[in-house]
Protein backbone atom coordinates (compact mmCIF):
# COMPACT_ATOMS: atom_id res chain seq x y z
CA UNK A 1 0.00 0.00 0.00
CA UNK A 2 1.36 3.27 -0.89
CA UNK A 3 0.86 6.12 0.90
CA UNK A 4 0.90 9.94 -1.10
CA UNK A 5 3.60 12.21 -0.64
CA UNK A 6 2.71 15.52 0.51
CA UNK A 7 4.99 18.28 -0.79
CA UNK A 8 6.08 18.68 2.84
CA UNK A 9 7.09 15.94 3.43
CA UNK A 10 9.55 15.68 0.87
CA UNK A 11 11.43 18.54 1.98
CA UNK A 12 11.46 16.78 5.93
CA UNK A 13 13.07 13.98 4.25
CA UNK A 14 15.82 15.64 3.19
CA UNK A 15 16.38 17.40 6.11
CA UNK A 16 17.12 14.31 8.20
CA UNK A 17 19.66 13.71 5.94
CA UNK A 18 21.13 16.93 5.31
CA UNK A 19 23.81 16.85 7.52
CA UNK A 20 24.62 13.12 6.39
CA UNK A 21 23.99 14.26 2.75
CA UNK A 22 26.48 17.29 3.10
CA UNK A 23 29.30 15.12 4.68
CA UNK A 24 28.93 12.79 1.92
CA UNK A 25 29.34 15.64 -0.82
CA UNK A 26 32.65 17.27 1.12
CA UNK A 27 33.96 13.91 1.77
CA UNK A 28 33.39 11.00 -0.49
CA UNK A 29 31.47 12.82 -3.47
CA UNK A 30 33.16 15.99 -4.70
CA UNK A 31 36.45 14.36 -4.09
CA UNK A 32 35.25 11.14 -6.36
CA UNK A 33 34.94 13.52 -9.36
CA UNK A 34 38.34 14.77 -8.08
CA UNK A 35 39.72 11.68 -8.48
CA UNK A 36 38.12 10.77 -11.95
CA UNK A 37 39.68 13.69 -12.82
CA UNK A 38 43.46 13.28 -11.26
CA UNK A 39 42.81 10.12 -13.43
CA UNK A 40 42.64 11.69 -16.94
CA UNK A 41 45.36 14.09 -17.23
CA UNK A 42 49.15 13.61 -18.16
CA UNK A 43 50.26 15.21 -14.69
CA UNK A 44 49.07 17.54 -11.94
CA UNK A 45 51.35 20.69 -13.54
CA UNK A 46 50.24 20.94 -16.83
CA UNK A 47 47.09 19.24 -16.03
CA UNK A 48 46.64 18.00 -19.71
CA UNK A 49 43.66 15.97 -20.24
CA UNK A 50 44.14 12.37 -21.53
CA UNK A 51 41.56 10.67 -21.31
CA UNK A 52 41.78 6.87 -21.00
CA UNK A 53 45.30 6.44 -21.26
CA UNK A 54 46.39 6.35 -17.49
CA UNK A 55 43.77 3.63 -17.39
CA UNK A 56 46.21 1.65 -20.04
CA UNK A 57 49.60 2.02 -19.53
CA UNK A 58 49.29 1.18 -15.98
CA UNK A 59 49.40 -2.23 -17.37
CA UNK A 60 52.68 -1.63 -18.25
CA UNK A 61 53.68 -0.96 -14.46
CA UNK A 62 55.30 -4.81 -13.23
CA UNK A 63 54.64 -3.79 -10.15
CA UNK A 64 50.88 -3.06 -10.22
CA UNK A 65 50.49 -5.97 -12.02
CA UNK A 66 52.20 -8.24 -9.40
CA UNK A 67 49.88 -6.35 -6.79
CA UNK A 68 46.68 -6.90 -8.94
CA UNK A 69 47.75 -10.75 -9.23
CA UNK A 70 48.12 -10.94 -5.55
CA UNK A 71 45.32 -9.66 -4.41
CA UNK A 72 43.03 -11.85 -6.74
CA UNK A 73 44.49 -14.58 -5.78
CA UNK A 74 44.03 -13.73 -2.03
CA UNK A 75 40.84 -13.13 -2.40
CA UNK A 76 39.99 -16.19 -4.24
CA UNK A 77 41.47 -18.10 -1.81
CA UNK A 78 40.67 -16.99 1.33
CA UNK A 79 36.58 -15.50 0.27
CA UNK A 80 36.48 -19.36 -0.76
CA UNK A 81 37.70 -20.82 2.25
CA UNK A 82 35.81 -18.79 4.81
CA UNK A 83 32.43 -19.60 2.98
CA UNK A 84 32.98 -23.01 3.65
CA UNK A 85 34.30 -23.12 7.10
CA UNK A 86 31.87 -20.62 8.13
CA UNK A 87 29.78 -22.14 7.29
CA UNK A 88 30.58 -25.62 8.58
CA UNK A 89 31.15 -23.99 11.76
CA UNK A 90 27.77 -22.31 11.69
CA UNK A 91 26.22 -25.77 11.31
CA UNK A 92 28.06 -27.09 14.40
CA UNK A 93 27.22 -24.42 16.55
CA UNK A 94 23.58 -25.38 15.59
CA UNK A 95 23.90 -28.26 17.13
CA UNK A 96 22.89 -29.10 20.57
CA UNK A 97 26.30 -28.56 22.51
CA UNK A 98 27.39 -28.11 26.36
CA UNK A 99 29.04 -24.70 26.65
CA UNK A 100 27.58 -23.68 23.26
CA UNK A 101 27.34 -19.87 23.83
CA UNK A 102 31.01 -20.06 25.48
CA UNK A 103 32.09 -21.32 22.15
CA UNK A 104 30.74 -19.07 20.16
CA UNK A 105 32.09 -16.15 22.10
CA UNK A 106 35.50 -17.57 21.76
CA UNK A 107 35.29 -17.75 17.77
CA UNK A 108 34.68 -13.54 17.65
CA UNK A 109 37.67 -13.10 19.83
CA UNK A 110 40.14 -12.41 16.85
CA UNK A 111 37.43 -10.09 15.69
CA UNK A 112 37.53 -7.98 18.75
CA UNK A 113 40.94 -7.96 19.69
CA UNK A 114 43.01 -5.30 18.05
CA UNK A 115 45.42 -7.28 15.21
CA UNK A 116 48.51 -5.01 16.51
CA UNK A 117 48.09 -6.51 20.05
CA UNK A 118 48.07 -9.98 18.87
CA UNK A 119 50.46 -10.53 16.31
CA UNK A 120 53.37 -10.53 18.36
CA UNK A 121 52.55 -14.06 19.02
CA UNK A 122 52.00 -14.44 15.50
CA UNK A 123 55.18 -12.80 14.51
CA UNK A 124 57.10 -15.31 17.40
CA UNK A 125 55.40 -18.00 16.15
CA UNK A 126 56.37 -17.48 12.21
CA UNK A 127 59.73 -15.80 12.82
CA UNK A 128 62.64 -17.44 11.35
CA UNK A 129 63.89 -17.89 14.40
CA UNK A 130 61.18 -18.58 16.06
CA UNK A 131 58.50 -21.44 17.68
CA UNK A 132 57.01 -23.05 14.71
CA UNK A 133 60.93 -23.41 13.62
CA UNK A 134 61.61 -24.75 17.04
CA UNK A 135 59.42 -27.36 16.12
CA UNK A 136 60.71 -28.29 13.43
CA UNK A 137 63.89 -28.62 13.79
CA UNK A 138 63.19 -30.54 17.33
CA UNK A 139 61.96 -33.21 14.39
CA UNK A 140 65.12 -33.01 12.42
CA UNK A 141 64.04 -30.48 9.44
CA UNK A 142 65.44 -27.59 7.98
CA UNK A 143 64.24 -24.30 9.54
CA UNK A 144 62.24 -22.39 6.78
CA UNK A 145 61.48 -18.56 6.42
CA UNK A 146 58.47 -19.13 6.69
CA UNK A 147 57.19 -14.86 5.79
CA UNK A 148 59.75 -15.28 3.26
CA UNK A 149 58.44 -18.09 1.36
CA UNK A 150 55.77 -19.50 -0.78
CA UNK A 151 54.37 -20.38 2.60
CA UNK A 152 53.70 -16.57 3.56
CA UNK A 153 50.26 -16.26 1.12
CA UNK A 154 48.95 -19.58 3.14
CA UNK A 155 49.72 -17.99 6.73
CA UNK A 156 47.93 -14.98 6.09
CA UNK A 157 45.34 -16.79 4.48
CA UNK A 158 45.15 -18.87 7.58
CA UNK A 159 45.20 -15.20 9.90
CA UNK A 160 42.21 -13.81 7.95
CA UNK A 161 40.16 -17.04 8.31
CA UNK A 162 40.88 -17.06 12.04
CA UNK A 163 40.48 -13.28 12.30
CA UNK A 164 36.98 -13.06 10.32
CA UNK A 165 35.23 -16.55 10.68
CA UNK A 166 33.42 -15.35 13.59
CA UNK A 167 31.40 -12.71 11.45
CA UNK A 168 30.54 -15.05 8.80
CA UNK A 169 30.20 -17.21 11.21
CA UNK A 170 27.36 -15.08 13.26
CA UNK A 171 25.40 -14.12 10.05
CA UNK A 172 25.10 -18.36 8.95
CA UNK A 173 23.86 -19.10 12.28
CA UNK A 174 21.13 -16.27 12.21
CA UNK A 175 19.94 -17.24 9.22
CA UNK A 176 20.24 -21.75 10.43
CA UNK A 177 18.26 -20.77 13.00
CA UNK A 178 15.38 -19.07 10.51
CA UNK A 179 14.44 -22.48 8.89
CA UNK A 180 11.29 -23.89 10.30
CA UNK A 181 11.97 -27.23 12.00
CA UNK A 182 8.60 -28.50 10.38
CA UNK A 183 10.28 -28.62 7.12
CA UNK A 184 13.70 -31.11 8.41
CA UNK A 185 10.68 -33.17 10.23
CA UNK A 186 8.47 -33.38 6.75
CA UNK A 187 11.42 -34.83 4.74
CA UNK A 188 12.50 -37.29 7.61
CA UNK A 189 8.94 -38.63 6.97
CA UNK A 190 9.32 -38.52 3.48
CA UNK A 191 12.93 -40.49 3.77
CA UNK A 192 15.00 -37.60 2.52
CA UNK A 193 18.71 -38.55 3.82
CA UNK A 194 21.26 -35.97 5.93
CA UNK A 195 22.65 -34.67 2.00
CA UNK A 196 19.30 -33.99 0.43
CA UNK A 197 17.99 -32.22 3.81
CA UNK A 198 21.17 -30.36 3.51
CA UNK A 199 20.65 -29.73 -0.72
CA UNK A 200 17.19 -29.23 -0.44
CA UNK A 201 16.12 -27.14 2.54
CA UNK A 202 18.94 -25.79 4.22
CA UNK A 203 20.92 -24.27 1.17
CA UNK A 204 17.51 -23.18 -0.34
CA UNK A 205 17.14 -20.96 2.87
CA UNK A 206 20.31 -19.83 3.77
CA UNK A 207 21.06 -18.77 -0.20
CA UNK A 208 20.24 -15.14 0.31
CA UNK A 209 23.08 -14.69 3.48
CA UNK A 210 25.21 -16.81 1.14
CA UNK A 211 25.64 -14.12 -1.50
CA UNK A 212 25.68 -11.46 1.41
CA UNK A 213 28.62 -13.24 3.38
CA UNK A 214 30.03 -13.71 -0.39
CA UNK A 215 29.95 -9.83 -0.22
CA UNK A 216 31.10 -8.80 3.01
CA UNK A 217 34.18 -11.50 2.80
CA UNK A 218 35.35 -9.91 0.14
CA UNK A 219 35.30 -6.66 1.78
CA UNK A 220 36.78 -7.84 4.53
CA UNK A 221 39.61 -9.74 2.63
CA UNK A 222 40.88 -6.30 1.49
CA UNK A 223 41.27 -5.33 5.06
CA UNK A 224 44.21 -7.88 5.38
CA UNK A 225 46.48 -5.29 4.29
CA UNK A 226 46.32 -4.24 8.02
CA UNK A 227 47.90 -7.49 9.29
CA UNK A 228 50.44 -7.72 6.31
CA UNK A 229 51.47 -4.64 6.54
CA UNK A 230 52.04 -5.03 10.44
CA UNK A 231 53.85 -7.85 9.93
CA UNK A 232 55.93 -7.23 7.14
CA UNK A 233 55.94 -2.94 6.51
CA UNK A 234 55.55 -1.45 3.40
CA UNK A 235 57.54 -3.94 1.33
CA UNK A 236 56.56 -7.21 2.65
CA UNK A 237 57.19 -10.79 0.71
CA UNK A 238 56.47 -10.68 -2.54
CA UNK A 239 52.97 -12.67 -2.86
CA UNK A 240 51.99 -10.30 -0.26
CA UNK A 241 52.47 -7.31 -1.80
CA UNK A 242 48.86 -6.60 -2.97
CA UNK A 243 46.71 -3.41 -4.52
CA UNK A 244 46.48 -1.88 -1.24
CA UNK A 245 50.04 -1.89 -0.35
CA UNK A 246 50.37 -0.62 -4.31
CA UNK A 247 48.25 2.28 -3.16
CA UNK A 248 49.54 2.82 0.02
CA UNK A 249 53.35 3.40 -1.03
CA UNK A 250 51.82 5.61 -4.18
CA UNK A 251 50.88 7.99 -1.23
CA UNK A 252 54.58 8.42 -0.43
CA UNK A 253 55.62 9.86 -3.76
CA UNK A 254 52.09 11.62 -4.19
CA UNK A 255 51.97 9.87 -7.93
CA UNK A 256 48.08 10.83 -8.06
CA UNK A 257 47.88 9.44 -11.41
CA UNK A 258 48.70 6.24 -10.58
CA UNK A 259 46.60 6.80 -7.26
CA UNK A 260 43.83 7.52 -8.80
CA UNK A 261 43.99 4.75 -11.51
CA UNK A 262 43.91 2.38 -9.11
CA UNK A 263 41.88 3.32 -6.74
CA UNK A 264 38.97 3.30 -10.12
CA UNK A 265 39.74 0.07 -10.62
CA UNK A 266 39.36 -1.10 -7.40
CA UNK A 267 35.75 0.74 -6.86
CA UNK A 268 35.05 -1.21 -10.53
CA UNK A 269 35.90 -4.60 -9.54
CA UNK A 270 33.62 -4.35 -6.24
CA UNK A 271 30.89 -2.38 -8.14
CA UNK A 272 30.58 -5.47 -10.66
CA UNK A 273 30.16 -7.73 -7.98
CA UNK A 274 27.64 -5.42 -6.21
CA UNK A 275 25.28 -5.36 -9.50
CA UNK A 276 26.09 -9.46 -9.88
CA UNK A 277 24.54 -9.75 -6.24
CA UNK A 278 21.99 -7.45 -7.04
CA UNK A 279 21.03 -9.01 -10.03
CA UNK A 280 20.95 -12.81 -8.04
CA UNK A 281 19.11 -10.89 -5.07
CA UNK A 282 16.41 -10.18 -7.52
CA UNK A 283 16.31 -14.04 -8.50
CA UNK A 284 16.16 -15.24 -5.38
CA UNK A 285 13.35 -12.98 -3.99
CA UNK A 286 10.42 -15.22 -5.37
CA UNK B 1 24.68 -38.26 24.56
CA UNK B 2 27.89 -39.61 23.57
CA UNK B 3 27.78 -37.92 20.40
CA UNK B 4 27.22 -34.74 21.82
CA UNK B 5 29.98 -35.19 24.19
CA UNK B 6 32.26 -36.05 21.68
CA UNK B 7 31.38 -33.20 19.50
CA UNK B 8 31.04 -30.25 22.36
CA UNK B 9 35.18 -31.31 22.90
CA UNK B 10 35.99 -31.09 19.21
CA UNK B 11 34.51 -27.52 19.07
CA UNK B 12 35.96 -26.33 22.26
CA UNK B 13 39.56 -27.51 21.26
CA UNK B 14 38.84 -25.43 17.72
CA UNK B 15 37.42 -22.85 20.33
CA UNK B 16 40.48 -22.63 21.87
CA UNK B 17 43.09 -22.02 18.78
CA UNK B 18 40.63 -18.97 18.39
CA UNK B 19 41.45 -17.37 22.38
CA UNK B 20 45.47 -18.69 22.58
CA UNK B 21 47.30 -15.63 20.84
CA UNK B 22 45.43 -13.35 23.21
CA UNK B 23 45.78 -15.46 26.57
CA UNK B 24 49.81 -15.46 25.39
CA UNK B 25 50.06 -11.78 25.05
CA UNK B 26 47.77 -11.57 28.66
CA UNK B 27 50.36 -13.93 30.22
CA UNK B 28 53.63 -12.69 28.26
CA UNK B 29 52.58 -9.36 30.00
CA UNK B 30 53.34 -10.55 33.78
CA UNK B 31 56.67 -11.87 32.81
CA UNK B 32 60.04 -10.95 34.46
CA UNK B 33 61.22 -8.02 31.77
CA UNK B 34 64.45 -10.30 31.63
CA UNK B 35 63.20 -13.23 31.20
CA UNK B 36 60.78 -11.56 27.90
CA UNK B 37 64.69 -10.67 26.96
CA UNK B 38 65.53 -13.87 27.09
CA UNK B 39 62.67 -15.59 25.59
CA UNK B 40 62.24 -13.82 22.62
CA UNK B 41 65.66 -12.06 21.98
CA UNK B 42 66.44 -14.53 19.05
CA UNK B 43 63.33 -13.22 17.04
CA UNK B 44 65.51 -9.79 16.51
CA UNK B 45 68.35 -11.64 15.86
CA UNK B 46 69.30 -12.29 11.92
CA UNK B 47 68.90 -16.25 10.86
CA UNK B 48 71.12 -17.97 13.77
CA UNK B 49 70.38 -21.59 14.97
CA UNK B 50 68.53 -20.62 18.14
CA UNK B 51 65.07 -20.64 18.37
CA UNK B 52 62.08 -19.27 20.65
CA UNK B 53 59.62 -20.94 21.79
CA UNK B 54 56.68 -19.27 22.97
CA UNK B 55 55.97 -18.95 27.13
CA UNK B 56 52.76 -20.18 27.95
CA UNK B 57 53.04 -19.37 31.64
CA UNK B 58 55.65 -17.10 33.31
CA UNK B 59 58.21 -18.17 35.80
CA UNK B 60 57.41 -15.44 37.86
CA UNK B 61 54.67 -12.92 37.99
CA UNK B 62 55.84 -10.12 37.50
CA UNK B 63 53.75 -6.35 37.10
CA UNK B 64 57.74 -4.40 35.98
CA UNK B 65 56.23 -4.65 32.37
CA UNK B 66 52.84 -2.34 33.44
CA UNK B 67 55.54 -0.31 35.74
CA UNK B 68 57.30 0.40 33.05
CA UNK B 69 54.60 1.31 30.23
CA UNK B 70 52.58 3.10 32.96
CA UNK B 71 54.99 5.04 34.47
CA UNK B 72 58.52 5.02 32.98
CA UNK B 73 58.08 5.02 29.12
CA UNK B 74 55.44 7.09 28.56
CA UNK B 75 55.22 7.25 25.07
CA UNK B 76 53.02 4.09 25.14
CA UNK B 77 50.60 5.91 26.75
CA UNK B 78 50.24 8.83 24.75
CA UNK B 79 49.41 6.81 21.83
CA UNK B 80 46.96 5.03 23.57
CA UNK B 81 45.80 8.39 24.46
CA UNK B 82 45.90 8.98 20.25
CA UNK B 83 43.81 6.68 19.61
CA UNK B 84 41.15 7.83 22.22
CA UNK B 85 41.02 11.50 21.22
CA UNK B 86 40.18 9.90 17.64
CA UNK B 87 37.54 7.27 17.88
CA UNK B 88 35.30 8.84 20.82
CA UNK B 89 34.96 11.58 18.42
CA UNK B 90 34.21 9.34 15.61
CA UNK B 91 31.62 7.40 17.70
CA UNK B 92 29.37 10.36 18.56
CA UNK B 93 29.75 12.40 15.92
CA UNK B 94 28.69 9.17 13.43
CA UNK B 95 26.00 8.14 15.70
CA UNK B 96 24.79 11.94 15.43
CA UNK B 97 24.65 12.12 11.68
CA UNK B 98 23.41 8.38 11.27
CA UNK B 99 20.45 8.49 13.03
CA UNK B 100 19.03 11.48 11.32
CA UNK B 101 19.63 10.37 8.50
CA UNK B 102 18.85 6.60 9.33
CA UNK B 103 14.96 7.95 9.97
CA UNK B 104 14.83 9.57 6.83
CA UNK B 105 16.00 6.64 5.07
CA UNK B 106 13.80 4.04 7.04
CA UNK B 107 10.64 5.97 7.63
CA UNK B 108 10.15 8.94 5.23
CA UNK B 109 9.63 9.11 1.94
CA UNK B 110 11.78 11.94 -0.35
CA UNK B 111 12.43 11.68 -3.84
CA UNK B 112 15.27 9.81 -4.88
CA UNK B 113 15.43 8.25 -2.03
CA UNK B 114 15.83 4.73 -3.11
CA UNK B 115 18.69 5.58 -5.57
CA UNK B 116 20.70 7.72 -2.84
CA UNK B 117 20.72 5.02 -0.29
CA UNK B 118 21.82 2.48 -3.25
CA UNK B 119 24.96 4.95 -3.42
CA UNK B 120 25.22 4.71 0.08
CA UNK B 121 25.55 0.97 -0.16
CA UNK B 122 28.09 1.37 -2.75
CA UNK B 123 30.23 3.64 -0.88
CA UNK B 124 30.01 1.38 1.94
CA UNK B 125 31.22 -1.57 0.37
CA UNK B 126 33.92 -0.08 -0.84
CA UNK B 127 37.84 -0.53 0.46
CA UNK B 128 39.20 1.87 2.37
CA UNK B 129 41.56 2.18 -0.72
CA UNK B 130 39.13 3.49 -2.62
CA UNK B 131 37.86 6.17 -0.85
CA UNK B 132 41.42 6.95 0.88
CA UNK B 133 42.13 8.61 -2.40
CA UNK B 134 39.27 11.24 -2.40
CA UNK B 135 39.57 11.64 1.69
CA UNK B 136 43.46 12.75 0.79
CA UNK B 137 42.71 15.03 -1.82
CA UNK B 138 40.24 16.53 0.26
CA UNK B 139 42.23 17.12 3.39
CA UNK B 140 44.91 18.28 1.85
CA UNK B 141 42.68 20.96 0.31
CA UNK B 142 41.37 21.74 3.52
CA UNK B 143 44.36 21.93 4.81
CA UNK B 144 43.91 18.78 8.03
CA UNK B 145 46.45 16.84 6.93
CA UNK B 146 48.27 15.73 9.50
CA UNK B 147 45.81 16.28 12.03
CA UNK B 148 43.42 14.09 14.04
CA UNK B 149 40.65 16.06 11.89
CA UNK B 150 41.51 14.37 8.87
CA UNK B 151 40.56 11.12 10.29
CA UNK B 152 37.93 12.18 12.28
CA UNK B 153 35.70 13.56 9.39
CA UNK B 154 35.57 11.23 6.79
CA UNK B 155 34.96 8.76 10.43
CA UNK B 156 32.04 11.08 11.06
CA UNK B 157 30.30 10.59 7.68
CA UNK B 158 31.43 6.90 7.09
CA UNK B 159 27.80 5.48 5.89
CA UNK B 160 28.32 2.07 7.68
CA UNK B 161 26.00 3.90 11.14
CA UNK B 162 23.32 5.13 8.45
CA UNK B 163 22.95 1.95 6.89
CA UNK B 164 22.87 -0.27 10.02
CA UNK B 165 20.58 2.07 12.07
CA UNK B 166 18.22 1.94 8.62
CA UNK B 167 17.76 -1.83 9.24
CA UNK B 168 16.81 -1.67 12.72
CA UNK B 169 14.55 1.57 11.98
CA UNK B 170 12.67 -0.23 9.28
CA UNK B 171 11.27 -2.92 12.12
CA UNK B 172 9.34 0.03 14.21
CA UNK B 173 6.11 -0.38 13.40
CA UNK B 174 4.48 2.43 11.07
CA UNK B 175 1.60 2.08 13.34
CA UNK B 176 3.33 3.79 16.15
CA UNK B 177 4.17 7.03 13.69
CA UNK B 178 1.19 6.88 12.34
CA UNK B 179 -0.44 7.43 15.65
CA UNK B 180 1.58 9.90 16.73
CA UNK B 181 1.10 11.78 13.61
CA UNK B 182 -2.83 11.93 14.19
CA UNK B 183 -2.32 13.19 18.32
CA UNK B 184 -0.76 16.11 15.82
CA UNK B 185 2.91 15.50 16.30
CA UNK B 186 5.64 16.85 13.69
CA UNK B 187 8.45 14.79 12.70
CA UNK B 188 11.22 16.24 14.94
CA UNK B 189 8.44 15.78 17.76
CA UNK B 190 8.12 12.15 16.50
CA UNK B 191 11.89 11.48 16.25
CA UNK B 192 12.89 12.85 19.37
CA UNK B 193 9.93 11.31 21.52
CA UNK B 194 9.59 7.97 19.63
CA UNK B 195 11.89 6.76 17.31
CA UNK B 196 15.48 7.69 19.72
CA UNK B 197 13.93 6.47 22.78
CA UNK B 198 13.17 3.45 20.87
CA UNK B 199 16.57 3.13 18.97
CA UNK B 200 18.90 3.10 22.09
CA UNK B 201 19.35 -0.14 21.75
CA UNK B 202 19.96 0.05 18.11
CA UNK B 203 22.29 2.71 18.83
CA UNK B 204 24.20 0.36 21.71
CA UNK B 205 24.92 -1.80 18.76
CA UNK B 206 26.52 0.63 16.34
CA UNK B 207 28.19 1.77 19.52
CA UNK B 208 30.18 -1.30 19.86
CA UNK B 209 31.10 -1.99 16.61
CA UNK B 210 32.55 1.13 15.69
CA UNK B 211 34.49 1.20 18.64
CA UNK B 212 35.99 -2.43 18.27
CA UNK B 213 36.51 -1.22 14.53
CA UNK B 214 38.34 1.28 14.79
CA UNK B 215 40.08 0.60 17.95
CA UNK B 216 41.87 -1.04 15.68
CA UNK B 217 42.53 1.36 12.88
CA UNK B 218 45.97 1.26 11.15
CA UNK B 219 45.58 2.50 7.55
CA UNK B 220 44.29 5.82 8.09
CA UNK B 221 46.63 7.17 10.43
CA UNK B 222 49.31 5.46 8.70
CA UNK B 223 48.21 7.92 5.68
CA UNK B 224 47.06 10.74 6.92
CA UNK B 225 49.42 11.42 10.51
CA UNK B 226 53.24 11.80 9.24
CA UNK B 227 54.21 12.52 12.82
CA UNK B 228 54.68 9.49 14.74
CA UNK B 229 54.06 10.72 18.13
CA UNK B 230 50.38 11.55 16.74
CA UNK B 231 49.94 7.50 16.00
CA UNK B 232 47.44 5.22 17.72
CA UNK B 233 48.43 2.04 19.18
CA UNK B 234 47.31 -0.10 16.96
CA UNK B 235 49.67 0.63 14.38
CA UNK B 236 53.06 0.77 16.58
CA UNK B 237 52.96 -2.39 18.23
CA UNK B 238 53.76 -4.67 15.73
CA UNK B 239 56.99 -2.56 15.01
CA UNK B 240 58.75 -2.56 18.71
CA UNK B 241 62.62 -3.02 18.36
CA UNK B 242 64.16 -5.66 20.57
CA UNK B 243 64.47 -3.38 23.91
CA UNK B 244 60.87 -2.70 23.91
CA UNK B 245 60.00 -6.16 23.47
CA UNK B 246 59.05 -6.81 27.26
CA UNK B 247 56.78 -3.18 27.76
CA UNK B 248 55.04 -4.35 24.12
CA UNK B 249 53.25 -6.76 25.55
CA UNK B 250 52.01 -4.89 28.58
CA UNK B 251 51.27 -2.08 26.09
CA UNK B 252 49.27 -4.77 23.85
CA UNK B 253 47.61 -5.71 26.52
CA UNK B 254 46.30 -3.07 28.13
CA UNK B 255 45.37 -2.01 24.89
CA UNK B 256 42.46 -4.49 24.33
CA UNK B 257 41.32 -3.55 28.17
CA UNK B 258 38.58 -1.55 26.58
CA UNK B 259 37.45 -3.23 23.80
CA UNK B 260 37.46 -6.42 26.18
CA UNK B 261 34.97 -4.85 28.36
CA UNK B 262 32.94 -3.47 25.65
CA UNK B 263 32.98 -7.24 24.78
CA UNK B 264 32.11 -8.17 27.65
CA UNK B 265 29.58 -6.07 28.83
CA UNK B 266 27.70 -5.28 25.11
CA UNK B 267 28.36 -8.68 23.70
CA UNK B 268 24.33 -8.99 22.82
CA UNK B 269 24.79 -6.02 20.99
CA UNK B 270 28.05 -6.74 18.88
CA UNK B 271 26.11 -9.85 17.94
CA UNK B 272 22.81 -8.18 16.75
CA UNK B 273 24.64 -5.35 14.95
CA UNK B 274 26.27 -8.07 12.69
CA UNK B 275 23.12 -9.68 12.27
CA UNK B 276 21.61 -6.50 11.06
CA UNK B 277 24.38 -5.62 8.82
CA UNK B 278 23.13 -8.49 6.76
CA UNK B 279 21.55 -6.55 3.54
CA UNK B 280 18.32 -7.32 3.75
CA UNK B 281 15.14 -5.52 2.58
Amino acid sequence: MKSKINKKERWIGFGFITPSLIGQLIFFFIPIMMTIYYAMINNPMSKEFVGFTNFITIWDNTIFIRAMKNTFIFTGISVSLIMVLSLGMAMLLNKPLFLRNIFRSCFMVPLIVPSASILMIWQVFFNFNGTLNNIVTSFGFDPIDWMNSAYARWIVVLFYVWKNIGYDMVLFLAALQNIPKEQYEAASIDGANKWQKFYHITLIHILPTFFFVFIISITNSFKIFREVYLLGGEYPYEDLYMLQHYINNLFNVLDYQKLSVSAIYMAIFIFMIVLLWRKVEKKLDF
Amino acid sequence: MKKKIVLSILVGLLALLFIIPLFLTVSNSFMEPSQVQNQYENIFQNKGSEFSGLKFIPDWISLKQYYQVLILKTNFLKMFWNASFMVVPIILGQIIVSTFAAYAFAKLKFPFREQLFYLYILLMLMPFQVTVVPNYLIANYLGILDKFASIIFPGVFSVFGVFLLRQFMQKIPDAYLEAAKIDGANHFQIFFKIILPLSKNYIASLGVLLMIDYWNMVEQPLIFLKDVSMHPLSLYLAQVNKDEIGVAFAAATIYMIPVLLVYLYAENYFVEGIKNSGLKG
